[in-house]
């Protein structure tokens, strides 16, 4: 019997949970004996020009090793100051609060904060720019000698207005997908060492290779020269992609000190230096015909990009791709502005412009049905993509590649019990309960697999004591690769999981390689080391025909006990170790590389119930159920472990989260007593219902599901607070979804009235 | 996040503490269980020269029930108030709201000592011991002084505590009625109250509605005047001033101290 599809416990997660796991603070090397500490000075300010920096009092403090500032940085290349370039240390000017204007390096960590007080900095205060609105405004301009702070558009030029002509009823509205923060357990960290004209980075990251490139390209390096590894890695969330502006400055200070580096940063730093997500404003356009069908849909969206550019501009790309999710629509318009804020600026997080494209197209779906007087679930059906359309190509330009839609929707109210829950909702309703109810329901599609072509790579090897090696070029912190993978080997070559370790994050080993990012791991790592296995299993059946004189062809892999036999002919067989001992000095191993061209494309849809206290507008919920469906599952365990994480996230959004700032530019939730991070007593036990439609995409028929959870909960537990007062005549409430937010929606719908 | 240098003394009695105070005087600041005072610590809002700690002190840690009242040491953590069985028979109201504190670590670090002397306007104990009509007993350089809960609180985070003086037990008279209720609405389970409400009897006390803990004075001679309850609890904001901050406006804060006041009375005379 296969291991693939069964609960397998996660086999890290003692060590990740307990002890034995090197975060990167824990790292005790030799080789960073005696590092230095890095503290950033950051600018207290969101936007204002750096008169002078004075940091003689700083570096009279006994061990003090060094306190660099921009004018330090005449040692690499030089980058042009184009609008949005995000230089390493503020020079002239800093544009959002906390951004980096020194570095300070001492001898004892705990001496870092204190020092970094005394480095003088001159500011002259300038004015601010806070929300994508001020930012259009282009009143106060972010980079001089630009004529605005919007640095990218794309899409429609123009909008046709002829696309709603013919439309029975058209609704628009402008809707908020608000700013949030990653919040990883382990927050940013970084050591470093330059020896031997050579740089070694310890990263917390999901991708050491693309951190490499980047410390290569900012410092002007050879390729050769650099060396990222990651330890274990403690959640990223798309947060940790690439290399942030502090790791390359605190590689360049190892380097220019001689010292070895080290560098974790504060909860309170990483809530205002590391990327935010999402921050996109969307002005939605929705019309059809009164029996439901929805025949024009606009979306055009404005994207805060912070003050510099990571990946805002690359953001609205992917939400005007998915903007019509998983319907049918003749017309689809959709179009795109990035603005400059003084902020910190935008990068991904779990979903990355999906979200967005779903929140704002489920939103539109249940501003039409109520406009038009029908039931939000029998709208979506009318017109979802029907299963003999696939592949399917949408009018912005995705190709799905399989999809069961409607399947998946009657799923899920099947599950929920959806008509009991709208007659318990009435029910509610006619005695004036003071606790609602509201149902809400999304239905999604999501683009998986962050960049396919890019594939990615896998090394495995046999061992002559029998053991397995399997080095990957996807990078985990926190998925599970240590158990799939050595699932997806034990399944192909009979070698039990408890003899292969799996090992990832050091560009010196696998010289090629992407990470972990866009739910891409499974579905091209996972084949990457799939692939291995086979070809490992091609080698092995040669060699093990030459050990026992036979035609390869006769060769038999029992998988459940891992020895090879000759067809038909009884006895011991060969077991692995004898093989890797046959395969001589190269040993039995092979390197893979697993690309496509083409992208999966997940879907699912989730049913979430909200009680709203109707006196104290509190919303809570109470149960959120769901389908994602993202072809087979290697282990439940784990996709059931993406999909809880998700749905926590997403109902987050809709309920707790965002990264405020207040109008001179200064962030109000920079703390986790601020920022109201979900917990486990926010959320109730999720009903997971299980389907499985795979694609043909790669051998393994798997798509990603790190997203999918994120991307069907928001919109649906928006959905269910607003569902809840709809009998209020309200029919929007942007999120987070707070108490206040509520009632003061209870109180207008009342004065309406 | 990191606090800047202090020193940092343990206090293995409540006399060694006193002492210990005196020595450093105003540059010294008391900690027990330290929920309130490290965050502020390490986001360098406070920066006092001398830690005294004064969580060890055992002695200072007792639920007591004496002739008249009941006897807390101010050094009672929240996780034993929340569990003390003497509790659960003549102050249900106080076990009930220190079970709601934070979470269970922080409930295993605080102390209702700390919290009071704190003099947080958010924090749930100091409204409930206002309401208990309690009584706080310090010990400072010129003896022991006793200060009913209704003179103690003066100001955000000031109390009528001299800088030398240690606050060393709250006495809580036995409530003349056992009808109690205590409401609190939070954004999360784990944070601070937006508003909360305690009630015993026909005492009302609000959390986090102004700049001290509060008794809704207006309710209360409503109630004593034979209002009925949704009329007294109309009254609950009287003369309030909340501040408004990013989960409430002061608005909000009113009329969630209305709804809250209500509801807690209500379910109160379901205890009676």
């Amino acid at each position: 019997m296969s291991i693939l599809g069964t609960r397998v416990v996660r086999t890290e997660d003692p060590r990740l949970l307990t002890t034995g796991a090197t975060y990167l603070e824990d790292l005790r090397l030799p080789e960073l004996q005696g590092a230095a500490y890095a503290t950033f000075v950051r600018s207290p300010m969101a936007h204002a020009r750096i008169t002078e920096i004075d940091v003689s009092a700083a570096l009279a403090e006994p061990g003090v090793v060094a306190v660099l500032t921009a004018r330090d940085l005449d040692d690499i290349p030089d980058r042009p100051a184009g609008a949005g370039a995000e230089p390493l240390l503020a020079g002239d000017v800093v544009r959002f609060a906390g951004e980096p204007v020194a570095l300070v390096l001492t001898e004892e960590a705990y001496q870092g904060e204190d020092v970094a007080e005394l480095v003088s900095v001159d500011y002259e205060e300038l004015p601010v720019v806070v929300g994508v609105d001020q930012g259009l405004r282009d009143e106060t301009l972010l980079f001089p000698g630009t004529d605005s702070n919007v640095v990218s558009t794309g899409g429609a030029e123009a909008f046709d207005d002829a696309a709603f002509a013919d439309c029975e009823v058209v609704v628009e509205r402008t809707i908020v997908n608000q700013r949030v923060a990653a919040a990883p357990l382990e927050v940013r960290a970084t050591a470093a060492i330059w020896a031997d004209d050579r740089m070694t980075l310890w990263v917390s990251t999901q991708n050491v290779h693309g951190v490499r490139d980047a410390v290569v390209d900012r410092l002007g390096l050879g390729k050769g020269a650099v060396r990222v590894i990651a330890p274990d890695v403690g959640g990223g969330f798309g947060a940790k992609i690439g290399a942030d502006r502090e790791t390359i400055t605190v590689g360049w200070a190892a380097r220019r000190t001689g010292r070895p580096v080290r560098w974790v940063e504060t909860r309170n730093e990483n809530m205002v230096g590391m990327s935010h997500g999402r921050a996109q404003v969307h002005t939605v356009t929705i019309g059809g015909s009164r029996d439901g069908r929805v025949s024009a849909y606009r979306l055009d969206i404005v994207q805060d990009c912070g003050a510099y550019i990571r990946l805002g501009t690359m953001l609205p790309n992917l939400t005007m791709l998915m903007a019509s999710g998983v319907y049918d629509l003749p017309r689809v318009e959709t179009a795109y502005r990035t603005v400059l804020t003084n902020t910190t600026p935008i990068a991904a997080y779990r979903g990355a412009g999906r979200p967005e494209a779903t929140a704002a197209i489920e939103r539109a779906m249940d501003l039409f049905a109520a406009e038009i007087g029908m039931d939000a679930a029998e709208v979506r059906r009318r017109n979802l993509v029907p299963p003999d359309k696939f592949p399917f190509t949408t009018k912005t330009g995705a190709t799905y590649d399989t999809g069961e839609y409607a399947k998946a929707l009657d799923t899920v109210l099947d599950a929920a019990g959806y008509e009991e829950l709208r007659a318990e909702q009435r029910r509610r309703r006619e005695r004036g309960d003071p606790r609602q109810l509201g149902i809400g329901v999304s239905t999604y599609v999501e683009i998986t697999g962050g960049g396919p072509e890019a594939g990615e790579t896998a090394r495995l090897s046999v061992h002559t004591d029998g053991t397995v090696t399997v080095w990957t070029g996807s990078s985990p912190h926190g998925q599970g690769h240590a158990t799939a993978w050595a699932m997806l080997v034990q399944d192909e070559l009979g070698i039990p999981m408890d003899r292969i370790t799996v090992r990832h994050g050091d560009t010196d080993v696998l010289t090629e390689g992407v990470g972990t990012f866009g739910s891409r791991s499974l579905q091209l790592g996972g084949t990457a080391v799939h692939n291995a296995a086979v070809e490992v299993k091609e080698r092995a059946r040669e060699l093990a025909a030459e050990e026992m004189e036979a035609d390869p062809a006769d060769l038999v892999l029992d998988t459940e006990n891992g020895t090879w036999t000759v067809r038909g002919v009884p006895g011991q067989g060969v077991a692995w170790a004898q093989l890797a001992e046959r395969a001589g000095p190269d040993g039995l191993s092979a390197d893979t590389k697993f690309a496509t061209k083409q992208a999966t494309f997940p879907f699912g849809a989730h049913v979430a119930v909200v009680e709203v206290d109707i006196e104290t507008g509190v919303p809570r919920l109470v149960r959120h159920v769901t389908v994602d469906d993202a072809g087979p599952v290697v282990n439940p365990i784990l996709a059931e472990g993406q999909r809880h994480g998700g749905i926590a996230q997403g109902a987050a959004q809709a309920l707790y989260e965002e990264m405020a700032y207040d109008e001179y530019g200064n962030p109000v939730t920079a703390t986790l007593m601020d920022y109201t991070f979900v917990t486990a007593a926010e959320l109730p036990s999720f009903e997971l219902v299980a389907m499985e439609t795979p694609t043909s995409v790669n051998p393994l028929g798997v798509k990603g599901i790190g997203e999918a959870g994120t991307i069907g909960s928001t919109p649906a537990v928006q959905s269910a607070v607003v569902d809840a007062l709809a009998h209020l005549g309200i029919r929007h409430i942007d999120m987070p979804a707070t108490p206040e937010r509520v009632w003061t929606a209870i109180n207008e719908a009342r004065t309406a009235q | 996040m990191i606090p800047p240098k202090f020193v940092y003394r343990r206090a293995g009695s409540a006399e060694e503490a006193l002492s210990l105070v005196a020595e450093y005087g105003d540059d010294a600041k008391l900690i027990a269980g330290g929920h309130s005072l490290l965050p502020l610590m390490k986001l360098r809002l406070a920066q006092p020269e001398v830690l005294v700690d004064i969580g060890r002190v055992r002695e200072l840690s007792y639920i007591r029930g004496e002739a008249d009242h009941i006897a807390i040491g101010a050094l009672t953590r929240y996780h034993d108030l929340e569990h003390s069985e003497l509790l659960a028979e003549e102050l249900p109201l106080l076990a009930h709201a220190s079970g709601r504190v934070g979470d269970p670590q922080v409930r295993h670090r605080g102390t209702i000592g700390g919290s009071i002397a704190h003099g947080d306007a958010a924090s749930d104990v100091p409204a409930v011991v206002l309401a208990l009509d309690g009584t706080l007993v310090v010990s400072g350089p010129s003896g022991v002084r006793e200060i009913p809960s209704g003179e103690f609180f003066h100001g955000p985070f000031e109390t009528a505590l001299e800088p030398e003086e240690l606050l060393t037990e709250i006495r809580l008279p036995r409530p003349a009625s056992s009808s109690w209720a205590f409401q609190k609405l939070t954004s999360r389970a784990i944070d601070w109250a937006v508003v909360a409400v305690a009630v015993q009897g026909r005492s009302v006390g609000l959390v986090n509605m102004g700049s001290t803990p509060l008794r809704a004075t207006a309710v209360e001679r409503a109630l004593a005047d034979g209002a009925a309850i949704p009329d007294a609890a109309a009254q609950a904001a009287e003369g309030t001033s909340p501040f408004p901050d990013r989960n409430a406006s002061t608005a909000y804060r009113q009329h969630l101290a209305r709804v809250l006041t209500r509801r807690a009375l209500e379910e109160a005379g379901s205890r009676a």
